[in-house]
């Protein structure tokens, strides 16, 4: 009961029933593009990284290949290396817990832990975020995936449509500003010029491309993109994080300033939730 | 059976991108610019494989009633519906789009 005092703990559970609940929505995704109920499953348990798996589905959807999907899962993987090195700066896990942590990195998680200034409420943000979202995502995975293969025709319910606005409500809330839009729009034109020339599923993967090359030569802001797709503390303004900046100023504040990340706009308030 | 191999390949390497972050030394990615291609590359991706779910139909562009629930998650999206709300409302507007005659 102590533990729901926490705020991390209580923001932790209900990131975790959000999430987990769009997992029905995953589930069903899956086993109506063409995947089993195991290989969905498999996806959810050890892949687990929403947007990858979604690229995943996606790929074979749209009858591209396995190296396609593939290809797209990894390449939206990378965001959460990023994570696990900003993670791994503020919460230094040892042993085992460098393993297990590394493998609930994720958008929910490292938005629960880096939104928060006590060390030991970041702690208590990221295990409970990444411990609740694996355990909803991957039960309501299952739900979505037996209730989908009882569908039918996929289509005459609209969830192709459904795959559309998923990916869409992912990148939604990355789109802030000119730059990222700009981004979002080039890598848009970029698939649609590619489609009649290569097999389905590599349009993706030249829409990559042509984002890597636009984040390596350009000059924005170095976490462009990196705001997780969950808002467990709210907008902030773009003001807070320096008001905050004296709170950092701890062990962890040196990487925390370099590396950036989520922490910077997405902030904590203390006052605000209290 | 080969899309298993694919789909457990992708498993490996999505660990191992979370395992890197623990385990190289923050020198060695501090470089700015890693930070902002892994940035980039995920807004890039999901715009794409928003494009291709969308009118993407094997190898040719198609205006059917995923148009429809491409504007309908937008609509959703801009009046701040949760992520469940967003993809029912593409769904049902697919669907009924199907319904009304148009594919």
């Amino acid at each position: 009961m102590k533990l729901l005092a926490s705020p991390a703990v209580r923001v932790g559970i209900s990131i975790s029933i959000a999430t987990g609940l769009y997992g029905v929505s995953f589930g069903a995704l899956a086993v109506t593009s063409g995947l089993n109920f195991w290989q969905t499953m498999v996806l959810s348990l050890l892949l687990f990284s929403g947007g990858s798996q979604f690229a995943f589905i996606g790929v074979v959807a749209g009858g591209g290949s396995g190296l396609a999907a593939m290809s797209a899962a990894t390449l939206l993987g990378m965001r959460n290396g990023i994570y696990g090195m900003q993670l791994n700066a503020l919460l230094r896990p040892t042993g085992w817990r460098k393993y297990v942590g590394a493998q609930l990195t994720i958008d929910e998680s490292t938005a629960t832990s880096t939104g928060q200034t006590d060390p030991a409420e970041q702690q208590r943000g990221f295990w409970t975020a990444g411990i609740g979202v694996y355990v909803l995502w991957n039960l309501f995975t299952a739900v979505g995936a037996l209730a989908g293969s009882g569908l039918g025709d996929p289509r005459q319910w609209g969830l192709d449509g459904a795959a559309v606005a998923a990916f869409l409500a992912l990148l939604w809330p990355r789109l802030k500003g000119r730059e990222p839009i700009a981004i979002a729009v080039v890598c848009a034109v970029a698939t649609v010029v590619a489609v009649p020339f290569v097999p389905p599923g590599v349009p993706i993967l030249v829409a990559a491309v042509v984002a890597a090359l636009v984040g390596w030569f350009s000059h924005g802001r170095r976490d462009e993109g990196l705001e997780p797709d969950v808002e467990p503390y709210g907008t902030h303004g773009h003001g807070h994080h320096q008001d905050r900046h004296g709170e950092h100023q701890d062990r962890h504040s040196d990487h925390q300033d370099r590396l950036g990340g989520p922490e910077r706009r997405r902030g904590t308030d203390p006052e605000a939730r209290a | 059976m080969t899309l298993w191999i694919w789909l457990l390949i992708a498993c490996v390497l999505a660990y191992a991108w979370k395992l890197v972050g623990y385990f190289v030394p923050a020198k060695f990615l501090e470089d700015p610019r890693t930070s902002r291609v892994a940035g980039t590359m995920t807004i890039g991706l999901l715009a794409s494989l928003t494009v291709v779910n969308a009118v993407v139909s094997g190898q040719a562009l198609a205006a059917d009633a995923r148009l429809g629930a491409l504007a309908a998650a937008a609509i959703a999206l801009v009046l701040r519906a949760p992520f469940l709300v967003v993809v029912v409302a593409g769904a049902g507007t697919a669907a009924l789009l199907r319904i009304l005659g148009w594919n």
